[in-house]
């Protein structure tokens, strides 16, 4: 009973330092006053009517919805290729390859911008958003891969064959039985590298041009104390949209679960 | 008989360390129930997959209907697969995976809906359709598998290992089932077992193979009765060894000296596997050998020995008894019929036995 109490303290202890922080942002983001202190001195909207206004913020925040989406459909595209083939089939220096292909998961971001960025640079490539895309493709697809790794191994094979067995074709046995069945994964791998992109920082940093992603924007307001409260409200939106977005998320692959009937792995959430 | 539908041409398949078919050579009959029979690994599954088209031999011809299968994929032969697994559509409904071959057909909807009506019907799941397929029990399963299939109307139905998934009382009703099935459709079946009780019940005739070559083809009884060599024996039910020499070959009978039990006069059919050497063995089924109770007579030959071992299953005894002068322990069933007595171990006991039950190993 005494080691479950203790346990319990720590348990929250922990939840209290991950979210507070997280409860200040939309708590600030309504308070009537430029410094981020206690106590709150009132409420306003002011903050988000002021988001309205500033133009470039919505350029950051077009440009990095932009990124993401390509990102996540790139990454996803490349997800499906790479964990069907080695899911499915056996080829020379399969675990090489497949290694290497996973690197980028525990290699620091910032070695994998610096050395994109010389190779662009000697290439004579400008920088735009389409290099950030493949700085974050690059990033994405091994998170990709793990999630429809795991789909397309929890499938039976004989599906497939089954279905072309009965006499479809190899693409649309394909598309008809093993492309509903893995598409939980599919959903989850869009989300991931969609979140991943969205928020990334130092490659974008580094990789982008002069149109400069959310990230980096707000990073380069953060040097005026008086616009915190703006970037308070920002976050608060950001914060509301991704909660959002995973319970959709969420709902969808219960739901997907539920009309196969397959066992409940968890998902990613 | 007319032309055999299915004609396999010393079929070969190497899988670069393994070869999983060394030649395999045979004919089946259209209408036929026939069963690929042998331990795991023999090559089963690899030589109905390459008649399937789902593997391509790498030597040998497969000939379906007279017409060669090679460049043929598995889409567009004229055989259909019930998978061990039964590979049921998870997020299709039991009609729509029944009616899913039908669907590059061209049939309209009511047609369509017809048919899987009737094959659900066929295999006892009449009223299905709107199930989800996830929620059916194993052998439903089965069953939604083997209407999905035989719906195309295929020449060859193939069936790898379809019932090692059930229980085993489950499985002894679909064996039954699945036999009648096949009589009324008339579709030749093959089936993959690597158990032989469930071979002889179903088939017409049997493979039996070891190491990717057919051992033995034959039919339920021959291959029983006269198996051509002591594994093949030893594969199907159980049959007791016993030393033995060849002394003498006249025509066609032949004089054997068994271990302990004297010299026994035995016809060439009762040596199918043919050779011609003199040290040899003879095998005897338990079911052909009585023991002898109390003062019990029979006509022919009689030996003494005691008894060693007793299992009672029931309905019937198994008995080790070492026979006088015989060096191994023979195996004896008796059925427990009304009146017969049991033997305890230790007994003495008597042993009548018949040269005509015997198959010659040489
Ligand atoms: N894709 C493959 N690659 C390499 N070797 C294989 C492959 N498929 C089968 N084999 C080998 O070929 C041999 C025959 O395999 P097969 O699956 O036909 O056996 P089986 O008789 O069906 O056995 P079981 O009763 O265990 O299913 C085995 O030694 C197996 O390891
Ligand atoms: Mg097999």
């Amino acid at each position: 009973m005494k080691r479950s109490g203790w346990l319990g303290i720590y348990a929250v202890a922990y939840l209290v330092f991950l979210y507070a922080p997280v409860v200040l942002l939309p708590l600030f983001a309504f308070n009537d006053a430029t410094i981020i202190a206690f106590p709150l001195s009132g409420f306003t909207t002011e903050w988000f009517a002021q988001l309205a206004t500033i133009e470039a913020l919505h350029d950051s925040v077009i440009n990095s919805l932009y990124i993401a989406v390509s990102t996540a459909i790139l990454a996803t595209c490349f997800g499906v290729f790479a964990a069907r083939a080695s899911s499915r089939y056996d080829f020379p220096a399969k675990r090489g390859i497949m290694g290497f292909i996973m690197i980028p998961l525990v290699l620091p971001e910032i070695i994998i911008a610096v050395a994109l960025l010389v190779v662009l640079l000697q290439l004579g490539i400008a920088l735009s958003a389409w290099t950030v895309i493949l700085g974050h493709v690059l990033l994405c697809t091994p998170f990709s891969i793990a999630i429809l790794n795991s789909a397309f191994l929890a499938m039976d094979r004989s599906l497939e064959e089954a279905a072309y067995d009965l006499g479809e074709t190899r693409w649309s046995a394909f598309r008809l039985i093993t492309l509903p069945l893995v598409m939980p994964g599919i959903v989850s791998s869009l989300l991931i590298s969609f979140t991943i992109s969205l928020d990334e920082f130092i490659i974008a940093f580094f990789l982008t041009g002069n149109e400069p992603t959310l990230p980096v924007y707000l990073w380069s307001q953060l040097r005026f104390p008086q616009k915190i409260p703006v970037v308070m409200a920002l976050g608060t939106i950001l914060l509301a949209a991704s909660l959002i977005l995973l319970t959709t998320a969420e709902y969808f692959r219960r739901r997907g679960v539920a009309r196969t009937g397959a066992k409940d792995t968890g998902g990613f959430l | 008989m007319s032309a055999p539908l299915i004609e396999l041409e010393t079929v070969e398949k190497d899988y670069g360390e393994v070869l999983a078919l060394a030649g395999v050579s045979a004919e089946i009959a259209a209408g036929e129930f026939f069963s690929l029979l042998g331990p795991s690994g023999c090559g089963k599954t690899t030589l109905l997959r390459t008649i399937a088209g789902f593997e391509d031999p790498t030597g040998g011809r497969v000939r379906i209907d007279g017409r060669d299968m090679e460049g043929v994929p598995a889409n567009s032969r004229p055989t259909n697969m019930v998978f061990q697994s039964y590979a049921i559509f998870p997020h299709l409904s039991v009609g729509q995976n029944v009616g899913f071959g039908l669907r590059r057909k061209g049939l309209t909807k009511t047609e369509m809906a017809r048919q899987v009506g009737e094959a659900l019907e066929m295999v006892g799941l009449g009223g299905y359709e709107a199930r989800a397929s996830h929620a059916l029990s194993g052998g439903q399963r089965q069953r939604v598998a083997l209407a999905r299939a035989l719906i195309m109307k295929p020449k060859v139905l193939l069936l790898d290992e379809p019932l090692s998934a059930l229980d085993k009382k489950l499985r002894e009703q679909m064996q039954v089932e699945l036999r009648k099935l096949q009589r009324q459709v008339g579709i030749t079946f093959i089936l993959v077992t690597h158990d032989q009780e469930e071979a002889l019940i179903m088939s017409d005739r049997i493979a039996v193979m070891f190491d990717g070559q057919i051992a033995q083809l034959d039919s339920p009884q021959a291959l029983y009765r006269r198996p051509v060599s002591r594994r093949v024996a030893e594969f199907i039910g159980v049959m007791n060894f016993i030393e033995a020499e060849v002394t003498a070959e006249t025509g066609d009978r032949l004089t054997v000296d068994v271990a302990g039990l004297g010299a026994v006069d035995l016809s060439a059919e009762q040596c199918p596997g043919g050779g011609g050497g003199r040290g040899a063995a003879v095998g005897i089924r338990p079911e052909t050998m009585t023991l002898l109770i109390d003062g019990e007579t029979r006509s022919g030959r009689i030996t003494e020995g005691s008894v060693e071992e007793v299992v009672y299953y029931g309905d019937m005894t198994y008995y080790d008894i070492r026979l006088d002068g015989v060096p191994a322990p023979v195996t004896i069933s008796m059925r427990n019929l009304p009146g017969r007595a049991v033997l305890e171990r230790g007994a003495r006991a008597r042993v009548a036995w018949d040269a005509s039950a015997m198959v010659l190993f040489r």
